[in-house]
């Protein structure tokens, strides 16, 4: 469920190689009479996507508990939301680790992106190697970081070994530090992705484009703000739209890593999502929360996708 | 111009370490699973055990341990529920991208973008109303209950990596296929489908490493049924263990290892897919 529409723009960048060669009038076509093979398709995306989207929509203005019946309580959940103070900081927190994982993600990624494209010998080894993460379930990743953050962990002893005592601390268990610590481990675990999409972004930049650019004098930073950056646009686009999106969605990580604590300094609206609905059994006040958090996604893609679009 | 020179070895150096730095943690999580309770206690979580060992692994594998059967259990039923999720994808979603996709309808078009739209749409909102039709549907704590979910989930995703490729086919075969007499289910089933390997594996793996490591839907669907998936089975399992570094690591290990084993043997296709599928 990482996938989103980013794809979308990118189709527009790759479908529009030339039709095949068919002529017009003899073109192979599917006509009525086969609707049907794409009526399993439809039913299941109408029931499993829109009509719970809908629903879900319709249940943030009640106060249903999941069972039973419920009353239309209007905005009163959406005032609520706004009025409590863990919630904003959850928004807040949402908003913040959002940000942090689109920079923290797409600069790293790309960074090792343009290390490996060419010329190093490694480069087959270690784009393997660094693309591991991706694969992993990301509560898998964030117990083995919980580890490296934890009082007696790595982390602190390497501190601690290279002279820099002072700054060991139980990271996880500081309300400042810990929102810190689950965008490292989020960040950590999503460059592999950001840097095999600008890899394939990459991969379209003309060897000679470049060396005519050199040619012409212009340094690295030179080439690759004018001849790179300009052709891989549709890759930044992806891979930002969809770091975006997952970092807004934030749940993993942080339930494994801290639950939400320490005091709440952790929650997302994601997890916060999670415990009003499943554990206090406040469906009505979930959907809700879940609405805002649905709203911002798709607010922050419309925006990105217009911030990023193809200048061309 | 690009030869190698003084200034890529150097560069060469500066990635490999920055690479080393990044693949760090699986080194403390090899160290850590190969060490005793006292060891880890005992010694720096830095250093390596001086006398690995794999009584860890042994402890949560053996027949007689309480965590074994969980763990085979919510192997099994990782297993099942993915290949279950990735064949219903295929076998629903590759028709449906074809009719889409060769069909000239104005009706076809909108309904490809109602997929492509419901792509789109954050899955946080549904969640809630998904939970309760799939209870009402009793579809909730079975693993076909959770088949039937993730392909409703994902179905848009199957339907638009396969569209991607079934428009840039080229239409001669399925003309040829036409003259010499064939169906358009023959057509379909023996000429296009075949030819859509690239497509059937991009949709596999995507859909399949979402399925396998999702945390979320399965922890809402299936906690405290008896088939939890490998996620939702480490979760609970950690979570009754408190600070035992070497137990835990060992658990993921466990679960890391047959999607690891995986990616290796087809890193070349996981990453074009990845890089591809996305490209459409």
């Amino acid at each position: 469920m990482t996938m989103t529409e980013s794809q979308a723009g990118a189709v527009g960048a790759t479908a529009a190689t030339p039709k095949p060669a068919a002529g017009r009038q003899r073109a192979y076509r599917i006509g009525y009479g086969y609707w049907w093979w794409a009526l399993p398709a439809v039913a299941l995306m109408l029931a499993f996507i829109y009509a719970t989207t809908a629903s879900g929509a319709f249940y943030a203005f009640t106060n249903w508990t999941g069972i039973g019946s419920f009353d239309f309580i209007g905005l009163k959940n959406f005032t609520r939301i706004f009025q409590t103070e863990e919630l904003t900081g959850a928004l807040v927190n949402t908003l913040l680790l959002a940000f942090g994982f689109v920079l923290g993600s797409n600069i790293l990624g790309l960074l090792f992106a343009l290390a490996l494209n060419r010329g190093l010998k490694t480069r087959y080894v270690l784009r393997t190697l660094l693309f591991m993460p991706v694969v992993i379930a990301p509560i898998a990743v964030s117990y083995i970081w919980k580890f490296i953050f934890a009082f007696d962990g790595p982390l602190n002893e390497t501190l601690g070994a290279v002279g820099l005592k002072s700054w060991q601390r139980d990271w996880l268990a500081d309300p400042k530090l810990a929102l810190l610590a689950v965008l490292v481990v989020m960040v950590w675990q999503n460059i592999g992705f950001t840097m095999v999409i600008y890899l394939a972004g990459l991969a379209t930049v003309p060897v000679e484009l470049e060396e005519a650019a050199a040619l012409d004098g212009a340094g690295p930073l030179r080439r690759f703000r004018s001849v790179t950056m300009p052709m891989i646009q549709p890759s930044i686009a992806i891979a930002t739209t969809l770091s975006l999106i997952q970092g807004l969605r934030i749940f993993d990580q942080v339930i494994a890593l801290t639950g939400g604590g320490p005091a709440g300094a952790t929650q997302t609206l994601a997890t916060e999502v999670y415990q009003h609905t499943f554990v206090f059994s406040n469906f009505g006040f979930g959907a809700a929360l879940a609405l805002v958090l649905s709203v911002l996604i798709l607010i922050f893609t419309v925006v990105q996708q217009y911030a990023t679009r193809d200048r061309l | 111009m690009f030869h190698y020179t003084k200034k890529t070895l150097l560069l060469e150096i500066v990635t490999i370490l920055a690479a080393v730095v990044m693949l760090m943690p699986f080194y403390f999580l090899i160290s850590t699973s190969l060490k005793t309770q006292d060891q880890v206690l005992t010694t720096s979580s830095l250093s390596f055990p001086v006398s690995p060992t794999f009584e860890n692994f042994v402890t949560l594998l053996s027949p007689s341990s309480d965590a074994s059967s969980s763990i085979f259990q919510g192997l099994l039923n990782s297993v099942i529920i993915t290949a279950g999720t990735i064949a219903a994808l295929v076998v629903i979603g590759s028709p449906a991208a074809y009719v889409f996709a060769r069909s000239t309808s104005r009706w076809s078009t909108r309904t490809y973008y109602l997929f492509m739209i419901a792509i789109l749409l954050p899955t946080q909102l549904g969640v809630v109303p998904l939970y309760v039709e799939a209870r009402d549907l009793g579809l909730v704590g079975t693993p076909f209950g959770m088949i039937v979910v993730y392909t409703g989930m994902l179905i848009p995703l199957s339907v638009f990596l396969y569209g991607g490729f079934f428009r840039r086919l080229p239409r001669d075969y399925e003309e040829a296929a036409t003259v010499d007499g064939a169906s358009r289910t023959r057509i379909f089933a023996q000429v296009v489908f075949p030819l859509m390997g690239p497509a059937t594996g991009t949709v596999a793996i995507l859909a399949g490493l979402i399925v396998w490591n999702d945390f979320f839907t399965a922890l809402i669907f299936l906690n405290g049924s008896g088939f939890q998936t490998l996620p939702v089975v480490m979760y609970n399992y950690v979570g009754s263990l408190v600070s035992q570094w070497n137990l835990i690591f060992a658990v993921v290990i466990i679960s890391m290892v047959p999607i690891l084993a995986f990616y290796f043997f087809a890193q070349k296709k996981f990453i074009q897919g990845y890089a591809g599928g996305l490209k459409g």
